[in-house]
């Protein structure tokens, strides 16, 4: 595998193309106040690759992701996004540009059913107005209709059928975490953002987590960067890995050569100092 | 049969998206509004539509408005008798202004002033929230009724500074002014009723109502699903005032007929109709009404019994009648917090499946 290579990608090793660069960050700094949270950091996403962001407690992996869907502006640097420089955005234009992500702590309407919910994934494809919705038959009844096909697919590729119309608030924490995915899916990402996946899950919801990531890359060809704590979850999902700590970049590249950084190893290991 | 959704199969999703999912419901709707259309008019009196039917109409309207912007938004608004007021005062001027108008756009056009009013007031909800702006709100309730006390231009510079309204005739009936007879008053009111619940049904069904619902029930992550607060809140607030003022309007114009702006719109009816949302049930638009029907029903039942079959004189049943409506928000808060529809939905559940436990 060639990281630095051609810039119409690569082949991975079993076998799936990956494509050129779609989003890259470059010398990005963002402080608040005094606190450096991210130090210069550079690096990029490649269309229909997973990319994952490691790095030990407080290292800025999620203060990157908030970057990258537009919830903070940074001081220093650039988003360069599908060839071109990124103005400061708000979160919601971020999304219409076909970036959608889910929480480290669940952010589900807890008021709405599951339907609602993943319906609201797809707002940006509905485009009546609200004297059409007002009077509701005709086009908004038509779009309403052409919209919860599409979402129905999501549900049934997510296997949540059966809970469709549940309030989010009596859910598990683990399908919770599955209607959120479910969510971000319906918006069709082109690049989708996914905060610690995993995070409380026991093994079994792992499993089916993992599944899912490598299913949605698979079938609908959505890029991902993901941050996640598990090690060999990491290790098994991703083409290329960013590691950070302290809001620097220590480490770049496949899971085997990040695996045998020193810098890497230092950092999850601790390091003497003398 | 029995009343229940199970065994009620959808094979469409338009189907499955309808106001009544629920074939008993269905009929139900129909057999309400055949006899609110077709009977009601017939066996009313003024007793009846001025205690009773008028003013269960109007709130009605005015808590499905607020709703709205409370239950379904999540901005907590006091506003509400000062939005109420714009419509009223609005329906004065244009009354007044144009006397040919059809009483109807007239209505039509004092929601949709009061929706713009609406608007400019929404605009601090874009950076305070919850308590802070319920004051905020505030703020355009007392401000509202003192423009209106304050520059007699709002009522025509008349000697005693109230409105009143003059006589307006559709299809040749009288519907504001002494003359108007209560079944067409009724029927006036009923309309816009009907219409404002079906309006607000669609809305919040549809997209717009998610992205309402998606700002109440989490802020980020509606805007990096692509909602645009600003927009979202604002039309929440366009479409409240726009139900709200129609509201104030008919208020004014047909059932109280003169108007004085403090009395009438003050700060007591904000907290009345919001009452009404929190008891009948936020974010629903069956809630509204229960609401309203609780509120304006229950004063008349109690007066009902108390002076009526137990012979009370009528000052100390007014007094314990504010204690028992009191006593009975608090009980009923406390049972059920999440108002009357939470009631009849939790009852809908247990239904799916009686008589069997599981």
């Amino acid at each position: 595998m060639n990281m630095t290579a051609q810039d119409d990608g690569y082949i991975t090793a079993d076998g799936r193309k990956i494509g050129p660069v779609m989003m890259e960050m470059k010398n990005i700094t963002l402080r608040f106040g005094g606190v450096k949270a991210i130090t210069d950091i550079s690096f990029d996403i490649r269309e229909g690759e997973i990319r994952a962001i490691i790095g030990p407690n407080g290292a800025g992996k999620s203060s990157m992701l908030n970057v990258i869907s537009g919830f903070y502006v940074p001081q220093e640097g650039e988003v360069w996004y599908k060839g071109a420089k990124r103005p400061p955005m708000k979160p919601f234009q971020v999304a219409r540009q076909g970036i959608a992500r889910t929480f480290q702590n669940i952010a589900l309407f807890e008021g709405m059913s599951v339907l609602d919910n993943v319906m609201t994934g797809r707002l940006n494809y509905m485009k009546t107005n609200m004297f059409q919705q007002g009077l509701w038959f005709g086009k908004a009844q038509r779009e309403e209709v052409e919209n919860r096909e599409s979402v129905e697919k999501i549900i049934d590729f997510l296997e949540i059928q059966s809970i469709r119309k549940t309030p989010v608030s009596r859910l598990p924490y683990g399908l919770k975490k599955r209607v959120e995915l479910a969510r971000a899916l319906a918006a069709e990402p082109t690049l989708l953002l996914l905060d610690e996946p995993m995070a409380g899950m026991n093994v079994e919801e792992k499993e089916d987590m993992s599944r899912f990531i490598l299913d949605v890359n698979d079938e609908f060809g959505t890029t991902i960067a993901l941050i996640e704590h598990d090690m060999g979850v990491v290790m098994d999902l991703s083409d290329r890995v960013v590691v950070m700590d302290y809001g620097k970049k220590i480490g770049d590249g496949s899971p085997d050569e990040v695996r045998n950084n020193q810098d890497v190893i230092d950092a999850y290991l601790g390091v003497a100092h003398d | 049969m029995l009343y229940r959704e199970a065994g009620d199969f959808k094979t469409t999703y338009t189907d499955d998206n309808q106001t009544f999912p629920i074939k008993a419901d269905r009929v139900g709707y129909y057999v309400i509004m055949a006899v609110a259309f077709g009977v009601i008019p017939f066996l009313i009196n003024d007793y009846w539509a001025s205690a009773v039917l008028l003013p269960f109409l109007i709130y009605g309207i005015a808590a499905i408005g607020l709703n709205i912007l409370v239950g379904y938004t999540g901005q907590l608004s006091l506003g509400t008798g000062g939005f109420m007021a714009v419509g009223a005062y609005a329906t004065y001027k244009l009354m007044t202004a144009f006397p040919d108008l059809n009483m109807f756009f007239v209505v039509i056009l004092a929601g949709l002033i009061t929706a713009v009013v609406g608007v400019l007031f929404g605009l601090p909800s874009l950076r305070i929230k919850g308590f802070y702006l319920a004051v905020a709100t505030l703020a355009a309730q007392f401000f509202l009724v003192w423009l209106f006390n304050r520059v007699p231009w709002f009522y025509n510079y008349s000697a005693s500074g109230q409105i009143s309204a003059p006589e307006r005739t559709i299809f040749g009936q009288a519907v504001t002014g002494a003359e108007s007879l209560p079944a067409v008053a009724y029927l006036f009111c009923l309309v816009f009723l009907v219409g404002s619940a079906w309006l607000a049904r669609n809305l919040t069904r549809g997209s717009t109502g998610r992205k309402w619902m998606a700002i109440r029930d989490m802020d980020i992550a509606a805007e990096i699903i692509g909602v645009d607060p600003l927009r979202a809140k604002l039309t929440a607030f366009a479409v409240s005032s726009f139900f709200v003022g129609i509201s104030g309007a008919l208020f004014f114009s047909v059932y109280l007929g003169a108007v004085e702006v403090g009395e009438v719109f003050g700060i007591n009816k904000s907290f009345l109709v919001l009452f009404m949302i929190i008891i009948g049930g936020l974010g629903s638009i069956f809630g509204s009404f229960a609401g309203a029907a609780f509120l304006v029903l229950l004063p008349v039942f109690l007066k009902n019994v108390l002076v009526g079959t137990m012979g009370w004189p009528t000052d100390l049943a007014a007094h314990l009648e504010f204690m028992i409506v009191g006593a009975l928000i608090i009980t009923f808060l406390i049972v059920e917090p999440h108002g009357l529809a939470q009631l009849w939905r939790v009852t809908k559940e247990k239904l799916r499946l009686w008589p069997f436990p599981h």
